[in-house]
Formats: C-alpha cells, structure tokens, sequence
C-alpha cells in the first residue's frame, strides 16, 4: 500500500511535468500541441543513446538531451506552427501538422537500426530498451518494508523545482508579464511593442524542454524506453491532466497530475490494473462533463 | 511505382488484387464522412471509434449468438450506437471545441478500456473471431454503401438541415437569434455521425475474421487518424473528407519500394506540407481554383473549415 502510494505520487510527478508543458502551449496559443508526447519520447531515447551508444557520461546526456527538446520545440514552432499563423489558418490545422511531426520522430526513432540513416540517432528500432545499471547512479534504500529508488524519489523534488521556478517566471518576471500578454491577446501585445513570434518561441522552448525532462526521468526510473513510450504512457493521460486542472493553468496541470496518479492508484486498489484506464478515462469524462473548467480554471470563455 | 502503374494499365488487375485496399479505402471513406457531419455542424468530437465499435461488436455478436442477417446486425449495431448517442450527447454536446474533443476522447477509452476490455461476452482483450466475415465479397457492398452515404450527406448538406449546420458553425449566437434550434441540430449532427460511423464499424467488422479491441482499431490513434482525413481533405463540403480519406489510405501503399524504410517519415513530411500549403483542406474554400477555367461559376458559399 504504502509503496504503491509512493508510485501513484512518482506517476503524478511524471504526468504532472509533462502536462505543465502540454498546458503552457494551450494556455499561449489555444491549440493542443501533438507532437508534446513525441518530444517526450525523443527526450528519454537521445539521453540513452548519448550514454549507450557515444559513451558519454550520463549527466552530460541529459544536459544533451533537454538540449535536443528545445530545439525539437523551435522545429515545432518553425515548420508546423509559425507558417500557419502567417496563414491564418483555423486552429485545427495546427493539430493536424503536429501529428505529422510527431510522426515523423517517431517514425525516425524507429527506424533507427545498425546501418540505416538514422543510426547515429538510435540502434534498438522498435525495441524497448533500459539503461544499463552501471551507467545511472540509483542507489536504493530499504526503509520500513518500502523500496526507495534514487531516481523515482529525485523526480519529486526535480518535478516541483522546475514546476515552481516556472511559476515564478510567469508570474514576476518580465518575460512572464510577456507571455501572458499574448495569452491574452496576441494582437494587443503586438500592438504594446512585443515580439510575439518570439514570445511563442520561447513557449515551444520551454514546454518542450520541460517535455524532455519528463521523459528522461520516465526512461530512467522505469526502464522503460522505445519509440512509443510518448504516445502509450502520456499522450492521452496527458490530455486528461489539463482538463482535470483547467486548460491553460500550470498550478492546475500540476494538480491534476497528482490528482491522475491518486484516480489511478484508486481505481488499481478497487477494480484491478485491467480497469485502471478505463476507470482514469471515465474519471476525465465526467470531470468535463460536471465541471469543464477543471479544477483551477477560470470561467470557461465563450469560444468555438 | 507498380502501384500506380497497375492502376493505370490494368485498372480491372488492380481492383481483384488490392480488394482489401480498395474495401479499406471505403470504410474510412465512411468514417470520415461521419467526421464531416459533426465537423460541418461546428462540433470537434472525436467519438467515432467509439461508435465504430459499438457497431461492430454488435453486429458480430448477433451474428455470433443468434445468426440474424448481416443487414439486421449492422442495423442493430447502428441503432444502437444511435441510442448511446443521444446519450452521451446530451451530456457533453454544450462543451466546444478542444473540450468537446477531450470529452469524447474520454468517452471512446472508457469505453474501450473500461468496457469492452472487461466484459466476457467481448472477448475481453483477446478479441471476437467472426468466422462469417467474407472480406472478397464484402468491399463490393462497402464501395455501394459508401455512394449512398455520400449522396444522402451531399442532398442533406445543400437542404435545411445542412444550412442550419453550416449557420451553427459560422456563427452559433447568431445562428440562435435567427430562430435556429442550436442543441437539437447539434444533436443530430452528432447522432448521424455516431450512425455513420456504427455502420462503417459493422461493415468492418464483416471484412475482417476477427474483431481487435486494440487502439489502432478503437481508440485515439483511430480518431485522430479520422480526423485528419476530414481535415487534410478539407470538411468544407463532402467530397472533401472522401478525397483526405483515399489520399491518405493510398499514400502507404504509393510509398511501398523495394527497400525504402521511411514511409512514415513521408508521410509525415506530406501531411505537414499539405496542411501548410492548403490550411482549409485539399477540396476546401476555393475548393479547384487552381485548375478552374476562368469561365466557370465560382462557388457561391465559401466554407471554412471550423475548429
């Protein structure tokens, strides 16, 4: 019990990092972007082959691999996004050019395999793969009948780190006052002398990086890493989280990621693991259903 | 390239030799029809697989249990998913946009995960085998159904009915204070398309041998797939949809070469390109201008795609 209460909380902290940056997307620029769980994916899969296949110590690997998300975010903005905007495209064709993205980096990891083009990317194709003891440092600790694992317990305190530094950046700093200017109203922060294109950039960056720091932690602790951990584990969850919280709100997605985790922990204890999804789903149906605007969302705004 | 040279050659080879293509083609042709009505009335509802499988596991259960015909089992399974339709849209039909999507993207994995997963009589994870499908004979009866579908969409699109559509998703608060009864078009928007998309279900259900509760089959993956053909083909009016769904069923199997690993990328480079290039869709607003001679009568009505 109390070691699967501490894997509910490892969960939550897990969909909670990767939701903070799927709502940040929203919350700026009013469209779901689909290529977050892919981002998350390519984010655990360069850190492993930093460490497996160049040999690089595991720490620069991960510096390496967050590295790699945010320009994955800039390729988000710059080809799927941005040319749509200078379009005027209706929102839903963002979605439709993030699903291509996220395609193509999974079809890239996958088709990664000794001798193909993209080997220096990744070797296991569409295997799973887990860090080799010996590269991660994870001492583990037995304490009163419970299992710590180093790596499940950092990612808590990592999660509410990075979860609270953002916070404050939204909110007391320059850049913050910016981007939620263009949350607001994109044409009247242009109109206030900002550079919005950049503004939403930057948004990529972060959500993305964030993204990648959630999946690296993911294939760390779980040992779990191949082409589809981003649209088996989080994709949907993921979606669920930021309505459970509110569209658009960070303390919100924090929330609902723990709140996730607890639902599922749940509906595990109660019904078995086979009706642990459907449990989590109809949770998420009846959230909107009962209340849309999640638990820290304002009130819904009269929008199509 | 043998694809589309068989196609071009011997057009009567290619239709005995890729009967499970064209009959693919067909189903999701169906599907992203049932897409266009709840996209076309303003709603961006993802509930189509959920629908699907509705349709499906009903038919092949009558079929399993009681040997009723083919035409009352995929009748059953529709009226069925009607039925849970007005249900499930009664609930979640005053939710808009991304809202109305997650809610039915709740909807289709409760569905799945919490029901169809879980009960016996489903077969549970393992699936239904339907020693009755007839995948040869079936793809005839699918390209016939899909006609009928396309032309009932296309005469109720140019009707009453499709104008109140279009008026609720150019405007809903217009459209209201011009005396149009938003929630009930809204609602039978979304039970024709559950109707459409339990039919393509139960005509699916009789291509295959057996009946896989997967997610490609049932789940996200299948309604985002869904919606992408209506989108990339543009849901201004019905062809649209059909041209997304043969488009992108046919890509696949144009990029298959000896050899060549990288379908998925490029596919993933043409739909990023296609939708950048054309945001409103393949046949969307201006629909041909391209290749129109200046001669020909505009089109009256421009339709942009809602979302």
């Amino acid at each position: 019990m109390g070691q699967q209460l501490l894997n509910a909380i490892f969960f939550g902290s897990i969909y909670a990092l990767f939701a903070v940056g799927y709502t940040l997307v929203f919350g700026i620029l009013d469209i779901l972007n689909l290529a977050h769980s892919a981002v998350f994916m390519f984010g655990a899969a360069i850190t492993y082959s930093l460490v497996v296949n160049h040999g690089q110590s595991f720490w620069v690997a991960c510096v390496l691999g967050v590295g790699a998300c945010a320009v994955m975010g800039l390729v988000i903005e710059h080809v799927c996004l941005r040319p749509l905007r200078r379009r005027r495209a209706p929102p839903i064709a963002a979605l439709i050019s993030t699903i291509g993205l996220a395609l193509i980096i999974v079809a890239a990891i996958e088709q990664g395999r000794p001798g193909t083009f993209f080997a220096w990317l990744w070797v296991d194709g569409a295997n799973s793969v887990s860090f080799p003891p010996a590269a991660v440092p994870n001492p583990t600790w037995h304490v009163a009948g419970l299992t710590l694992e180093a790596s499940r317990i950092a990612i808590i305190p990592i999660s509410i780190v990075l979860m609270l530094v953002l916070g404050y950046v939204m909110r007391y700093t320059q850049v913050g006052r910016g981007l939620r200017a263009v949350a607001e109203n994109p044409r009247a922060a242009r109109l206030m002398g900002l550079n919005v294109d950049r503004m939403i950039t930057l948004t990529l960056v972060i959500s993305s990086a964030l993204g990648g720091v959630a999946g690296i932690l993911f294939g760390v602790s779980l040992g779990d890493i191949s082409p589809y951990i981003g649209r088996d584990n989080v994709e949907v969850r993921g979606l669920a989280v930021i309505v459970l919280g509110g569209m658009g709100s960070i303390p919100g997605a924090v929330v609902g990621g723990y709140l996730l985790g607890l639902i599922e922990l749940i509906a595990l204890l109660a019904r078995g693991s086979s009706a642990r999804d459907g449990i989590a789903f109809a949770a998420l149906f009846l959230m909107l259903v009962l209340r849309p605007q999640g638990l820290f969302g304002a009130q819904l705004r009269e929008k199509v | 390239m043998d694809f589309i040279t068989q196609l071009l050659t011997d057009p009567i080879g290619f239709y005995n030799s890729h009967t499970l293509l064209i009959a693919n083609i067909g189903i999701n042709s169906i599907l992203a029809a049932s897409m266009f009505v709840v996209l076309y009335s303003g709603q961006l509802s993802l509930a189509a697989p959920g629908f699907m499988a509705i349709g499906a596991y009903t038919s092949v259960l009558m079929e399993l249990y009681w040997r009723t015909p083919l035409a009352l089992d995929i009748a059953a399974g529709t009226a069925l998913a009607s039925v849970v339709a007005l249900l499930v849209g009664l609930s979640v039909l005053r939710l808009r946009g991304v809202f109305l999507a997650i809610a039915t993207i709740g909807f289709i994995e409760a569905l799945r995960l919490g029901v169809i997963l879980n009960l016996p009589i489903t077969g549970e994870g393992l699936g239904l085998q339907n020693p009755k499908a007839d995948p040869l004979g079936g793809v005839n009866m699918v390209l016939v159904a899909l006609v009928l579908v396309v032309f009932l969409l296309w005469r109720l699109t140019k009707g009453r009915l499709g104008h109140a559509w279009s008026a609720i998703r150019q405007d809903e608060l217009a459209a209201m204070s011009q005396g149009i009864d938003v929630a009930r078009y809204k609602m039978l928007a979304f039970i024709l398309s559950a109707a459409l998309a339990a039919f393509a279900g139960g005509l699916e259900a009789h291509l295959n041998f057996f009946v896989d509760p997967g997610d490609a089959q049932y789940g996200v993956t299948r309604a985002v797939q869904v919606l992408t053909f209506a989108v990339l083909g543009g849901s201004g009016n019905i062809f649209g949809p059909v041209v997304g769904a043969l488009f992108l069923t046919t890509l696949p199997e144009i990029l298959r070469f000896q050899g060549f690993n990288y379908r998925d990328i490029v596919s993933g480079v043409i739909l990023i390109a296609v939708i950048i290039f054309r945001p409103q869709g393949i046949v969307g607003r201006g629909g041909l201008a391209i290749i129109r001679p200046r001669w020909w009568p505009r089109a009256q009505v421009s339709a942009p795609s809602p979302g």
